[in-house]
């Protein structure tokens, strides 16, 4: 286990101990300032990777997990993963902090808050630095739990359940596709780790799997970054508490596709398909959350569809710059690469303002208690700080200077214009589509950034609308959007500090062909003369505000789209069909008696074990060399025969059962006459044990009457018993004469030596097939716990 | 409800229990060489519990015995899982055990093997698992 290991772990071995400590220091100290020791160290730890990153070097280090199935627990480090790393721990910090005065340590229950807290920040790191993909997967779906379970943290309201059944659905589809992808790469490369994977780019490339195994994986990325059209879960899951739609819902999870999408670019990248995919789907997005985000009237919402749009424009950037691997080398690949570097510097930038702005929308919703901007205005003097952090998060995210979304901002107009310049991909014919695209959202980024700042700060102060008289927040709950928002002026004012540190390395990663040609050196500047980029922002700050200004007058066109052909009616209505579909699929064969389910189970056995004895030529019987039947052998199954003819013409149940009973001890006789004390006794004990749980349940049996079955069962009861008698036999007889699979005399043989152990029945139930008797100790457990939970429920249910 | 007279029953149960509970003991330490084990051992010590629970009533054993045995499955298949875990320290693959011979004060030369450590757990979620299950049924009124 290496530290980058360790670091993977140490979130889920801290939620181990978040219920004792929120049980023993509740109220006197809140949960909160345990929980943020784990990102502040973390953080601190990624921070002594960046010069090594910055070198061009990369960690890596694996242990073995499953060597079997080949799957290792493989850590990887570069910088793609590094900056994620950072974002999800320096974001994390920051946000616990902020929870610390946001979550009422009186009234929320805390213990599980910060646990599907620290349970998320671990699976989150564990995708960005994990190198085996099946690791991957398994820490992707974790995250979509987690954030299941924490937008649905306030379970007793509907919206909030809903909102997180909607994530987990879309999200966790993706997630399948995204596993498929998964599996076809390492069909066609027989490896199950990413690095060996982009040695054999060529294989993929040549392979019929290549476009298959792409558009699955796209799948994945594309819901957990909420692309369109899966980006409708997203508004929903701002139901989480207001820490949460900061961390998980803007600044990293919803990056995870996003991480995704850069991490397989050196596999995909390069292509018309890849390269069409993501740029339009991005654009879209795009297009699609910043109309949408002008229409909100909810502060959370509004935030909700502009993480929409500007993970579409990210996403969208990604898509631009893989064209960078179809030249290769070059002045070209460079002017490409350029798209890849603007797509991680929003990716941070994003974060830091996005994250700023979700705290003062959460401050607001807290101090004044709404986050409709109806019944907001006019608190620009009651809330002056977080007035000012408005002003810095949402002019960055309009583009404007000085603050670093205008830097990132202007890179992106570069990026669409260059790319309207293609001459690939047949991009010299719709080539001119992105920039106008592009130009358009950033009017309505614009016009909604507005909104956000004036209808919350400015106007009048109503009062007799808001819950509580709005005040300042206290200090503690400032710190966080205050730092972020100061990053945000920092990077505008340094931002090549950053390229040198964190950009590059990670472009490198993404486009690795510069690693081999001695790197990439892009300078980020603010000024860079009277060109395109420049007149374009002009523009939108023009139009934007002429549009903002007259924004009552046009409101009205949103209106004119139905509301029956949303997206969301689209979801909820395919959701009832299906719920009533498999309601009445399941009703077919549930039918509540449990004679069908033993029909079920045994019909299963015999079409099972009889169909596989057939196909592998099973049957054979072989009775050359059987030892001479002895007088006791026969006796003992006379008296079993006649026990079993008993059980079923037997005229009362106790009859039955004793027969039953009669049945089991004979067994166990023959166990003793051939010589298996150990089969005896289990078997003497488990006949013991279930004639008392017999006579227990005979109690609440109803009165045994024959006569009332039809004939129709009596006819399926016969030929189900018949078929498992038979198949039974058989399989018993020729056990002893084919030979299907490795016989098992190996355990005897060495069970001394390897288990140290005399007893070979115990040494293969404990050591050489451990796993079965866990699996199995599982099973009786959880059959318990079934028994246990069904009968209480339904005393329950009865008071 | 008329009270049965059950002394006979409740005088055996007293003698027996032990005997048996004692006997169970033996099966468990004796399953590595000899007929036993975590499994039969387990369920003879259930059958010894359901036994006081058929002689004495639910809520006297309860009374005495103030084990939740939903907990104890939960505690053994915990244990089980850990023994597995433990391997990991060991730098050995899920699930592997060893074993090795020790001079104790009072046994002299014996055997302790982890497997014994697993096999624990096996025999407190079978314990659990089976008087879960028959307590559950038999409080259904």
């Amino acid at each position: 286990m290496s530290w980058l290991h360790t670091m993977i772990v140490i979130p889920f071995i801290f939620a181990l101990f978040v219920p004792f400590l929120y049980k023993f220091f509740t109220p006197r100290i809140h949960t909160g300032w345990f929980v943020f020791i784990v990102p502040l160290l973390l953080f601190l730890s990624l921070l002594k990777y960046i010069p090594t990153i910055a070198e061009g070097k990369t960690v890596y280090h694996s242990v073995p997990w499953m060597p079997s199935l080949g799957i290792n627990y493989t850590t990887y480090m570069d910088g793609l993963g590094l900056i994620f790393g950072l974002l999800i721990t320096g974001i994390g910090t920051l946000v616990v902090l902020y929870s610390i005065y946001y979550m009422s340590k009186h009234r929320e229950s805390l213990h599980n808050f910060y646990v599907y807290l620290l349970l998320f920040m671990g699976a989150m790191l564990g995708v960005v630095f994990t190198d085996n993909v099946l690791v991957l997967y398994v820490f992707w779906e974790m995250t979509s739990i987690s954030s299941f379970l924490l937008i649905a943290y306030w379970y007793q309201r509907k919206k909030s359940r809903y909102g997180a059944q909607k994530s987990m659905l879309i999200t966790i589809f993706g997630g399948l596709a995204m596993l498929a992808g998964f599996i076809m790469l390492s069909m066609i490369t027989e490896t199950y780790n990413l690095r060996e994977m982009f040695n054999q780019v060529d294989v993929i490339t040549a392979h019929s799997l290549f476009l298959p195994a792409m558009l699955l994986i796209l799948l994945g990325a594309f819901t957990k970054s909420a692309q369109f059209p899966f980006s409708i879960w997203l508004p929903d899951a701002m139901e989480a508490p207001t820490p949460i739609s900061a961390y998980l819902h803007s600044a990293t999870m919803v990056k995870a596709g996003i991480y995704l999408v850069a991490r397989f670019t050196p596999i995909f990248g390069g292509n018309a398909e890849w390269f069409w995919v993501i740029s339009s789907i991005g654009l879209i997005t795009l297009l699609y959350g910043s109309i949408n985000a002008v229409k909100q009237t909810d502060l959370k919402a509004l935030l909700a569809y502009s993480t929409i749009s500007q993970l579409g424009l990210i996403m969208c950037l990604l898509g631009l710059g893989s064209a960078a691997l179809y030249f290769g080398y070059g002045d070209e690949a460079t002017v490409y690469a350029a798209a890849i570097l603007a797509a991680i510097f929003h990716l941070i930038n994003h974060s830091t303002f996005k994250g700023s702005l979700f705290m003062v929308v959460g401050i607001i919703d807290h101090e004044t208690g709404t986050r409709d901007i109806r019944k907001l205005g006019g608190l620009m003097g009651l809330m002056p700080i977080s007035f000012t952090l408005t002003i810095i998060g949402s002019f960055a995210m309009a583009g404007l200077p000085p603050f670093n979304g205008f830097l990132s901002k202007e890179m992106f107009f570069t990026g669409v214009l260059n790319a309207s310049q293609m001459n690939i991909f047949s991009m010299d014919t719709f080539g001119l589509l992105f920039p106008t695209i592009a130009w358009i959202s950033s009017v309505f980024t614009f016009i909604y950034c507005m909104i956000l700042l004036f209808k919350t700060f400015a106007g009048r102060y109503q009062p007799s609308k808001l819950e509580k008289a709005a005040h300042e927040a206290p200090l503690g709950m400032l710190i966080s959007p205050i730092l972020l928002a100061s990053l945000v002026i920092l990077i505008f004012f340094f931002p090549n500090v950053l390229s040198h540190y964190l950009l590059q390395p990670a472009l490198i990663a993404i486009l690795p062909i510069f690693a081999e040609s001695g790197g990439i050196d892009v300078k980020i500047s603010a000024w860079h003369g009277w060109n395109t980029e420049l007149f374009m922002t002009l523009g939108i700050v023009g139009l934007g505000t002429f549009m903002y200004i007259y924004l009552k007058k046009w409101s009205g066109v949103y209106g004119l789209f139905s509301q029956r052909w949303t997206l969301n009616a689209g979801y909820d209505f395919a959701i009832e069909r299906m719920e009533r579909f498999s309601e009445g699929f399941t009703n077919q064969y549930m039918t509540g008696f449990i004679r069908d389910y033993v029909v079920y189970i045994f019909a299963v056995l015999i079409v099972m074990l009889g169909g596989s004895l057939w196909l592998f030529d099973g049957i054979a019987m072989d009775v050359s060399n059987d030892a001479p039947i002895s007088l006791y052998e026969g006796g003992v199954v006379v008296g079993m025969i006649i026990a079993a003819i008993t059980v079923p013409l037997a005229k009362s149940r106790l009859t039955a059962i004793i027969a039953v009973g009669v049945l089991g001890y004979l067994v166990s006789m023959l166990f003793v006459i051939f010589r298996a004390p150990d089969l005896a006794l289990t078997q003497l004990v488990v006949e013991t044990v279930t004639v008392a749980l017999f006579l227990l349940c005979f109690y609440h049996l109803p009165e045994f009457r024959k006569a009332t079955v039809p004939m129709r069962f009596k006819l399926t009861n016969l030929i189900i018993s018949i078929g498992v008698g038979v198949i039974v036999t058989i399989i018993a007889l020729s056990a002893n004469s084919t030979r299907l699979f490795e016989p098992i005399s190996s355990y005897f043989e060495n069970s001394y030596d390897l288990a140290g152990a005399k007893n070979i029945v115990n040494a293969i139930l404990v050591d050489f097939r451990g796993i079965d008797t866990m699996l199995e100790i599982f099973v009786l457990t959880i059959a318990s716990l079934g028994v246990y939970t069904l009968i209480k429920l339904r005393l329950a249910g009865r008071d | 409800m008329k009270k049965p007279n059950d002394i006979i029953l409740h005088a055996v149960t007293k003698v027996a229990v032990p005997i048996i509970l004692a006997f169970s003991f033996h099966l468990f330490f004796s399953g590595h060489h000899n007929p036993g084990g975590g499994f039969i051992g387990g369920l003879a010590i259930a059958s010894a519990l359901t036994l006081l629970f058929l002689a004495f009533d639910i809520e006297t054993v309860r009374a005495n015995i103030g084990v939740d045995f939903k907990v104890v499955a939960a505690i053994g298949v915990l244990l089980a899982v850990l023994t597995g875990v433990g391997s990991f320290f060991f730098d050995a693959s899920f699930l592997s055990h060893t074993f090795d011979y020790f001079n104790l004060p009072i046994f002299g030369k014996t055997e302790l093997a982890t497997a014994v450590l697993f096999d624990v757990g096996v025999a407190l979620a079978v314990i659990g698992t089976s008087v879960t299950t028959i307590l559950s049924i038999s409080e259904d009124r």
